[in-house]
């Protein structure tokens, strides 16, 4: 079996190709770099993709938030579903860790929110 | 009187503030009307932003912050809540914040990074009422990232660019349902990546050569009517499809934000829409200098930061009274590549031209001609509307150049 795919590792967003049997990759083309050739691997056995979303915080404001590492795509309602019943503690400097093993990551901040804003 | 006021404190205006300091000059103020820094990054909380300049995938928030930090490092200083009013030519800003009052400041020179604002429903003639319901995308985004509020439950988005495919996930993964995205162009205005990851991860349609012709409800959207376009974009009336749904959501182009850049009598670019510029990203005001999507309307942040420092240094030489020989070559196109930033070149270096063209085009060559002359020809796979190009000419190829033209040939 052959798939097509749009590599999304980064805005170059090359055209893959990639030859299948039984779920075990083959072959894979039309990557301009290594990582679109994992990326083809990953996503056909086990997609993965990064969540951005944001959490309240203790005052009622937002931070920014993501997964630190992609987690598997399947389960990106569950994440967001985490994130949306969280609450953040101010004040929150970019990196701190909202939430702890959230399918094998962690939710940290991406904006720092010192809560006089 | 200031060496260097930057207006604007979003990724031009900081890149540009961080490189003038570095060539040499400390005498630097950045005027930002919002409450901080880093402009429409903040609200951008998605990833994939960094990837040319640090090697990684940021989130918007987070590039905005590697600049904030050095910015804030050097001491740089920066008005926040700052509205500039007006601007002229002898570079006097006129500017509004609520302890100053009313103020102005007399600068050696000016860099223009105000950004751009995203086009209006006015633009487009969609037939039906105007109830509530409608919003630009960014305006959208800006609800849900920065307020927390959900604007609707079922959307329809006119325009494929990034930032509407993005608001299709955004709203997806906030519990929306996204009927359509909606594009008159049969082919997108947004990366591949986007339309991979934010519709077809979630199962929405991309109707190519469709728009909305009707809107329909009274307080609020009820639904709207979408149809096939045909080859002149004229909408198909037998295929007239009704969509219910309580939100409309246009992402249908951005354009530079230029109301200063006029009133300092600033030549514009009607292309681009922004300033025309030389190699240094000078105006046709001496002194007045413009980077970012204020200039043109940019893809990556990577490329605004690295416009930004390009107009940060000369600035700063301009401060300097560096003196170098001085040349006039204008750049023009064939209307197949739409426009080239710099427009002018003055200065006989290396300088990389950036352009855009109007088409999908696959196996083509970038020609570079001075008169009859060949001066030098690129290859290119495949170029697209959607996709900044550039190309780097050599100070020596420069050397007996009266004009560069920039035509496009499909092999
Ligand atoms: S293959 Fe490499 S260059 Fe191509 S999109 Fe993927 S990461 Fe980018």
């Amino acid at each position: 079996m052959e798939r097509k795919l749009t590599c999304i590792i980064c805005p170059l967003g090359c055209d893959l190709t990639v030859k299948l049997e039984n779920n075990t990759v083959l072959e894979v083309s039309g990557f301009t770099c290594p990582r679109g050739k994992a990326y083809a691997e990953t996503e056909c056995t086990n997609p993965l993709r990064t969540v951005t979303s944001t959490v309240r915080c203790s005052d009622g404001s937002l931070v920014s938030v993501k997964t630190d590492k992609p987690i598997p795509k399947e389960k990106m309602a569950q994440c967001m579903a985490r994130i949306n019943q969280a609450v953040a503690t101010l004040p929150i400097a970019i990196g701190d860790v909202i939430l702890e093993d959230v399918f094998g990551s962690r939710i940290v901040a991406t904006q720092n929110n010192t809560g006089n804003a | 009187m200031r060496d260097l006021v930057i207006i604007g404190g979003g990724p031009a205006g900081m890149s540009a503030a961080i490189a003038a300091y570095e060539s040499g000059i400390r005498d630097i103020l950045i005027l930002e009307r919002d409450a901080q820094l880093g402009g429409i990054l903040q609200q951008c909380i998605h990833n994939g932003f960094g990837l040319h300049n640090f090697g990684e995938e940021l989130t918007g928030p987070e590039y905005a912050w590697k600049y904030e930090k050095q910015v804030r490092q050097l001491g740089i200083e920066r008005k926040l809540n700052t509205m500039v009013l007006d601007l002229t030519e002898d570079k006097v800003i006129t500017a509004t914040n609520s302890e100053e009052g009313i103020f102005q400041i007399q600068a050696k020179a000016v860099i223009l990074a105000m950004g751009c604002r995203e086009r209006s429903k006015g633009a487009l003639n969609i037939a039906g009422s105007r109830p509530a319901g409608i919003f630009s995308a960014g305006t959208a985004q800006k609800f849900i990232n920065m307020k927390g509020y959900l604007p609707g439950k079922n959307v329809v988005i006119l325009g494929s660019g990034d930032i509407g495919l993005i608001m299709a996930r955004r709203m997806t993964l906030e519990g929306a349902k996204v009927h359509a995205v909606c594009e008159l162009m049969p082919y997108s205005g947004g990366l591949a990546r986007n339309i991979a990851q934010c519709l077809d991860d979630f199962g929405i349609e991309l109707k190519l050569s469709h728009t909305v012709v009707e809107i329909h409800g009274k307080d609020r959207v009820e639904g709207v009517t979408i149809a096939k376009v045909d080859e002149n974009r004229k909408p198909i009336a037998a295929t007239r499809e009704y969509i219910p749904c309580d939100t409309l959501l246009l992402s249908v182009g951005l354009i530079p934000e230029n109301e200063l850049s006029k009133a300092a009598n600033v030549n514009l670019c009607r292309t681009t829409n922004g300033a025309v510029v030389d190699q240094d990203r000078q105006t046709s005001v001496p002194g007045i200098f413009a980077c970012g999507n204020v200039l043109h309307v940019h893809d990556l942040v990577d490329f605004v930061s690295q416009e930004a420092e390009i107009a940060g240094k000369a600035a700063a030489e301009y401060v300097n009274q560096v003196q170098e020989a001085s040349a006039n070559i204008p750049l023009t196109t064939d209307g197949k590549i739409r426009y080239t930033v710099p427009q002018v070149i003055t200065k006989k270096k290396d300088v990389t031209v950036y352009f855009r063209v109007g088409d999908i085009y696959k196996n083509v060559k970038i020609n570079v001609f001075d008169g009859e002359k060949l001066v030098l020809s690129r290859k290119r796979p495949k170029v697209a509307p959607g996709e900044m190009e550039s190309i780097t000419i050599k100070a020596e190829q420069l050397e007996a150049a009266t004009q560069l033209h920039f035509a496009l040939e499909v092999m």
